[in-house]
């Protein structure tokens, strides 16, 4: 049990440290490296545009009903003109940046690692470097800028959606006097909401570029290893995306003096 | 000029590779044979730094590719071009993309330029007009020769070729023993070719090493191999195994 305990321990030890170096490699290359335009366009497409529907549904959803049980909850308190403000501030802050994040781990994470560990079974990353092209200046660099370039709009997409839902559940569904509730939600809610949601978006599209790529790049064998690589890749990104965006709520906060 | 001195590699317990040393000289042709799971590959892959040893050196003119990085290893990886076992297309490109992928990442032509010269490449290896096509829609040699073209087109100095007529028909196999010679003499290349098939080691190789329990057991011209009486030797050559005396 210990001897099994250890071995854990020492395996994501060990694999903390290798995307620590791959981070570096990364960064390393982004900085250096002439970006290939064509290659960050149609990642950026198939992160940002090919995202669209779960993004747009999954931002509609939540506003509607986190308006609802706001409503509900500060209807009994005779505050119902305070419930877009929550929404608003919600989206802005929390929401957004991490639902669109779960969101864009589960689609372009697993579909990463599986493309990735796809071309290491078949040999195509080994074929990369005998054409003397590095896997991580052809294949990471472009996914992670993308990535970074792509969550932040996606979050203002589902942001804008989820306020808007949120409105229309208010106003229509639930009878709420639209100005008032405007108002209030523009008086609660600040710029640096959004701008906490949006650097959280592009700190979470780094995470899930690189897990996703380093799970592919290091997949194991066979059709089960590509398998196991999807699966690691989305949950691994989605819990670090979760961890993440407790710290970052806490440092952000208290760097814009809210705690 | 290629040199391997005292390589030795092992993955896990399991030892592939065990003081191999030998030199292979600009513009030879050198098959290297030996039993499947034998080390082959693995030793392939050490001559152009896709795997590293445990020890020992790999020298491509003169400079030792065991101490570089993945970076320093990109330069001198042009001078390489390698055929895999399995191709190894970029499944996401057509036939033409996947041949000027060279050209494209590290050449500065011009769409024309890179379109006759896939072109023409392509007509090397008797593929005309197959620009267009997925490899998906390609038969295992089209495959082969696919590979072939994109590693040819930025013409390296030495060829790598891992196992090029496994799992194809005799006559196709011909044919790429054929393309295979072609290609050695009208481009001047250094060619290294794994493979167990022994017609293709007769014909394409001007010289011959053959693996065997971890080391290099032969290293001498086919003539030599095909005529020795050594056990072993004769033992792979004729293709005899040793048969089991209960099958229960």
């Amino acid at each position: 049990m210990i001897t099994f305990a250890n071995k854990r321990v020492v395996h994501v030890l060990t694999e903390l440290g290798q995307i620590a170096l791959l981070t570096k490699e990364v960064i390393a290359s982004a900085i250096t490296f002439k970006v290939a335009w064509r290659d960050l366009l149609y990642q950026i497409y198939f992160i940002g545009i090919k995202s669209q529907s779960v993004v747009l549904v999954t931002g509609a959803f939540t506003g509607m009903v986190l308006s609802a049980q706001t409503y509900f909850q500060f209807h009994k308190v005779k505050m119902d003109t305070a419930s877009l403000a929550v929404v608003s501030v919600s989206m802005c802050s929390e929401l957004g940046p991490v639902l669109t994040a779960l969101m864009v781990a589960g689609r372009v994470g697993a579909a990463i690692a599986a493309e990735l560990g796809t071309m290491r079974v078949t040999e195509q990353i080994d074929a990369l470097r005998t054409l003397a092209t590095h896997p991580i200046d052809y294949l990471v660099v472009p996914r992670m800028l993308a990535a970074q370039i792509a969550l932040p709009l996606l979050t203002v997409e589902s942001i804008v959606v989820g306020i808007g839902s949120g409105y229309l559940v208010c106003v229509h569904l639930l009878g709420i006097e639209p100005t008032y509730l405007w108002q209030n939600m523009l008086h609660f809610s600040h710029d640096v909401d959004l701008v906490i949601g949006l650097v959280k978006a592009f700190i979470f599209g780094g995470i899930i570029a690189l897990i996703s790529c380093y799970k592919g790049l290091t997949c194991g064998v066979g059709a089960e290893g590509v398998g196991q690589a999807t699966t690691e890749a989305v949950v691994y990104s989605s819990i670090t995306i979760l961890i993440s965006n407790f710290f970052l709520t806490l440092v952000m906060g208290k760097m814009v003096g809210q705690l | 000029m290629i040199e391997v001195r005292n390589l030795q590699k092992s993955f896990g317990a399991q030892k592939i590779l065990d003081d191999v040393s030998f030199q292979i000289e600009h513009g030879e042709s050198v098959v290297i044979i030996g039993r499947s799971g034998g080390g082959k590959s693995v030793l392939l892959k050490h001559i152009i730094g896709l795997l590293q040893p445990d020890s020992g050196d790999v020298l491509v003119d003169g400079e030792n590719i065991v101490a570089m990085n993945e970076r320093q290893l990109l330069r001198v990886r042009r001078k390489f071009g390698m055929v895999f076992q399995g191709a190894a297309l970029f499944d996401s490109m057509t036939v033409a993309e996947n041949v000027a992928f060279g050209l494209r990442r590290h050449d500065h032509f011009t769409e024309a330029e890179i379109t006759k010269r896939v072109a023409q490449v392509l007509d090397i290896v008797d593929l005309p007009g197959t620009e267009d096509k997925n490899p998906a829609e390609l038969s295992g040699g089209m495959r082969k020769r696919v590979g072939l073209a994109r590693a040819i087109i930025y013409e390296p100095q030495i060829v790598l070729y891992d196992e090029p007529t496994t799992g194809l028909d005799p006559i196709v196999s011909d044919s790429i023993d054929k393309l295979m010679i072609r290609v050695r003499d009208h481009l001047k290349v250094t060619s290294i070719v794994v493979t167990h098939d022994m017609r293709s080691a007769r014909r394409v190789g001007n010289h011959v090493l053959m693996l065997h329990d971890k080391k290099i057991y032969a290293n001498c011209t086919p003539e030599s191999l095909f005529a020795s009486q050594d056990p072993i030797v004769r033992q792979f050559v004729d293709g005899v195994a040793d048969a089991k005396e209960n099958l229960f």
